[in-house]
């Protein structure tokens, strides 16, 4: 295995007495497709939520690279290379598709106050066009983000996070309420973000169709606990994993 | 200015009777706030909009019940017609106004209400005058330690009606009908309309009650204190910082934060003078705003 | 084409006050409208905080540009070219420091915490003596004819207005109106795509104060006298005209507030001087119409009516898609 970009070490989060999250840890290295499973309300969104630093944990620690990101804010750990997208899909809806992919893009090296007034960079004109027809919205480029379908919306939002330049690519249920053949295609193109960009993935996944193919590894998440970790064979086959996900319904 | 304050200080110091004095009299008028921030609280909680035209209200509840006493009625009556008259122009202005902005953004609502409290204060310096009226229900004051301590008895009336109204108002919520109808479209308004409540009414009536209730706080303001055409935001300002120090659905919280706001102001306007009464109650209001907003972002959250 | 729009208002304009001479105030009024109009539409419409509060930088422009007239012993020009920086200088100053306690608030709490702001503004104004306390202050006056001073004064209005429309111009097409269009639609979806939404958040407020200042500095030379809650932090009428007119002509647009300007001033104009003393009434008529029937405004309407037009017709959208 190559070298570990993220590395959760025992991070716990609580809500008022729900304990979302109880010493999880876990790790992904460079370059792999990790998925991350578990009955609904068993903590997955919550750990996504600490590891971008949204909300602070209560313990634990998150390693992302070689720094320690536990105590940084949400932008400081997005200008690492660090990106989520939403369970619920949020995208920019008064903007269109070009408006959206070009405030994704990264600012320059540039520092300072200029920074802000900085114009857009011309190169990534041709970026942003190659993402956005790598996604097929290439011919939806001029429609507001409030105009497209939900699964249209899924799919800037992943190219938004590709134009951003991730390295490590935090997925909420990318295929939720999404028709069965575009579901095909959005995997597709999760693999092929993996291979030709070289982006991290871990991806929060109920579809244990599309989660089995698509990942390299597993997490298993129940009741804020990890329950499993290995190979999707292994999963598949651990007794307790199929405990859980028929005990939660 | 810096003199009067300390010199104020001072006087503080060698006579805290006096500051006993401030701080009941502050409690007195708090009890009021207290009441509008009831009726706030009640249209925050379940419409989501917050009425900047509350202190309008109160200003409205005020003239009735002046007119009316100066036409010869006794507290007893004018009061609750004030309480009355204010009801059904809340249930106008929410079938004019606020039944097309509920359900709209936040900015829509902050600004209709903004243009109603505009409307109602300019309407009543036309017809009412700018000045400063008052009117003395009659019922003398009460002199504790020495005459050093005095306590208007309409003051400690409103005292013991706010409490009075804050558990009727408690009461209704948690037991009638009408008030579960009323908290279950607060806290899902899409669900109530499943269950077959018309919540188009229930806005209504909980508009009309929170004018009422700033009516009967207007009735209290007039005979206890003063009333004027641009009396209104301030009042407003008031009922808004009691129910971001409660919290919403807060009752007994909402009280202890209102006499807490109006003892401090009591103080600062003897302390810096009264023409800076008024200023330091809106920079309160923004300081609050900014601590809670603080103690949230160290959680990485903020104020909703 | 554009160019030819463009020089086409910039001709009428230079020669509006000497084809209209009688007319001159109004017109520097205009140019006040209008800067009114485009500063309030930064925060309210591109990026969607909407102040109540912003007349506050007018407010203080106007005492800062006073009491540099009054205390620097100068003679008029200097002190006035001093005073009107000093004015901008102050404004963004205390827009940096209330900005970085006011912007982390959010939708209904920012509106109501500037709108204290500015009232709270104008209460310790009304009893601060070295500003002239509840009396006000009376700015110097203009050494020479009443006519030259008119146009004086149109003249630097009108060049703060074109400068203000320049700039806004250039930065909606750039990194920063997207990013202020970002925070409107989804401030933590901005944050998370490192966005650093405080800076620009605070950037834009300085640069709505910084207009509002200078503009500040001089109406109150053109009013020729400041009262701290008619004049000076007059939330009842410049105050929340500059909502109502981003407002009628359409928030969130380059041209919606100028839009709005022209068309709020000329009627008001038109008909204010017919209420006789009943215009704050039909103000806060006017503000219920406007929330409740054309929350759109002008060019919304359009653009649901015949949407090619409207993006053409000053979208920054259309400039920054080139
Ligand atoms: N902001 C919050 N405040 C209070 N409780 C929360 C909050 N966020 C999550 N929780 C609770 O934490 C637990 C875990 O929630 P989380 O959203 O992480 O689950 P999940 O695994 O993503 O579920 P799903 O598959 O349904 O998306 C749940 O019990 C939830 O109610
Ligand atoms: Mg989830």
């Amino acid at each position: 295995m190559s070298e570990i970009l993220l590395s959760v070490r025992g991070a716990t989060k609580s809500f008022g007495g729900v304990v979302a999250n109880q010493d999880i840890s876990l790790n992904v290295a460079a370059g792999e497709i990790v998925g991350l499973i578990g009955p609904n309300g068993s903590g997955k969104t919550t750990l996504f939520s600490s590891i971008v630093g949204y909300h602070p944990v209560d313990a634990g620690s998150i390693v992302f690279g070689d720094k320690e990101i536990t105590h940084l804010r949400v932008p400081q750990i997005a200008r690492l290379g660090l990106h989520r997208t939403f369970q619920q899909t949020r995208i920019f809806v008064g903007m269109s598709c070009v408006q959206n992919m070009q405030i994704s893009a990264p600012l320059s090296q540039s520092k300072g106050p200029a920074s802000l007034f900085a114009p857009f960079p011309v190169e990534a004109t041709e970026k942003l066009e190659y993402l956005l027809a790598f996604v097929g919205l290439y011919e939806k480029r001029s429609l507001s983000g409030g105009e497209l379908s939900f699964g249209q919306q899924k799919l800037l939002e992943f190219a938004m996070a590709l134009m951003s330049e991730s390295r490590l690519l935090l997925l909420d249920e990318p295929t939720a309420g999404i028709n069965p053949t575009l579901i095909d295609y959005i995997v597709n193109r999760l693999r092929t973000a993996n291979d030709e960009f070289g982006v991290t993935l871990l991806v929060i996944e109920h579809n244990m169709h599309v989660i089995m193919n698509l990942a390299q590894r597993i997490y298993c998440l129940a009741h804020g606990h990890k329950l499993a970790e290995g190979s999707p064979k292994d999963i598949q086959d651990n007794p307790k994993v199929i405990d859980a996900y028929l005990g939660a319904t | 200015m810096s003199i009067p304050v300390l010199s104020n200080l001072n006087l503080l110091f060698d006579q805290p009777i006096l500051l006993v004095d401030l701080v009941a009299n502050g409690f007195m008028i708090g009890a009021i706030f207290a009441l509008a921030a009831f009726g706030m609280a009640l249209v925050w909680g379940v419409m989501n909009i917050i009425n900047i035209a509350q202190g309008e209200f109160v200003m409205l509840g005020g003239f009735v019940t002046l007119f009316l006493m100066e036409a010869g009625m006794p507290a007893v009556i004018s009061v609750p017609l004030a309480v009355a008259v204010l009801f059904i122009v809340g249930g106008g202005f929410y079938y004019l106004v606020i039944d097309r902005v509920v359900d709209r953004d936040m900015f829509s609502s902050v600004l209709a209400t903004f243009g109603i409290s505009i409307l109602l204060s300019q309407l009543s310096n036309q017809f009412f005058g700018a000045d400063v009226r008052t009117v003395d229900p009659g019922l003398g004051t009460w002199l504790l330690a020495d005459g050093m301590v005095s306590l208007p008895w309409v003051k400690l009336i409103a005292f013991i009606l706010t409490l009075v109204i804050g558990v009727g108002l408690w009461l209704f919520l948690k037991s009638s009908r009408l008030g579960q109808a009323i908290r279950a479209t607060a806290q899902n308004p899409r669900a109530a309309r499943v269950l077959g409540i018309n919540t188009r009414r229930v806005y209504a009536l909980t508009y009309s009650l929170n004018a009422a209730l700033c009516g009967a706080a207007g009735g209290l303001v007039v005979m206890a204190w003063a009333i004027h055409p641009y009396m209104g935001l301030p009042y407003t300002v008031r009922s808004f910082m009691v129910v971001i120090v409660a919290g919403l659905g807060n009752l007994p919280g909402v009280v202890l934060a209102g006499l807490g706001l109006g003892a401090a102001e009591n103080l600062a306007g003897f302390i810096l003078g009264a023409e800076f009464q008024i200023a330091f109650v809106f920079c309160l209001m923004i300081l609050v705003l900014v601590w809670r907003n603080m103690m949230l972002k160290r959680k990485r959250k903020y104020l909703k | 084409m554009k160019q030819l729009g463009y020089g086409i208002l910039i001709g009428i304009s230079l020669v509006a006050p000497f084809v209209f001479p009688e007319f001159r105030t109004q017109l520097s009024f205009l140019w006040v409208m209008v800067i009114f109009a485009l500063t309030w539409d930064i925060l309210g419409g591109q990026m969607g905080y909407n102040s109540f509060g912003n007349v506050l930088f007018v407010g203080v422009g106007m005492y800062a540009c006073a009491v540099v007239q009054r205390d620097m012993g100068l003679d008029y020009f200097s002190s006035l070219f001093i005073g009107v920086l000093v004015a901008g200088g102050l404004a963004v100053a205390l827009a940096l420091v209330v900005g970085n306690a006011l912007l982390d608030l959010r939708g209904h709490y920012f509106a109501i915490g500037t709108l204290g702001l500015g009232v709270a503004a104008g209460e310790i104004a009304g009893g601060w003596d070295f500003i002239g306390a509840g009396s006000g202050m009376v700015p110097p006056l203009y050494p020479g004819p009443l006519d030259s001073r008119d146009l004086f004064f149109y003249f630097q209005l009108f060049a703060v207005a074109v400068v203000l429309f320049s700039t806004l111009r250039w930065l909606y097409g750039g990194r920063f109106g997207l990013a202020l269009n970002a925070i409107r639609d989804d401030e933590d979806k901005a944050e998370a795509l490192g966005i650093y939404t405080t800076r620009y958040k605070t950037a834009a407020w300085c640069l709505a104060a910084l207009f509002l200042g200078v503009t500040g500095g001089l109406l109150g030379n053109v009013i020729g006298f400041i009262d701290p809650k008619d004049v000076a932090f007059a939330g009842s009428t410049f105050g929340v005209w500059m909502i109502i007119m981003v407002i009628t002509g359409g928030k969130g647009t380059l041209w919606g507030p100028v839009l709005g300007a022209v068309v709020f001033h000329v009627t008001q104009e038109l008909f204010w001087t017919f209420l006789f003393g009943w215009q704050r009434v039909a103000l806060g008529l006017l503000i219920i119409a406007i929330a409740v029937l054309f929350p759109q405004g002008i060019l919304g309407w359009v653009r649901e009516h015949w949407p090619k037009d409207a993006d053409t017709m000053g979208q920054a959208k259309s400039d920054s898609q080139r």
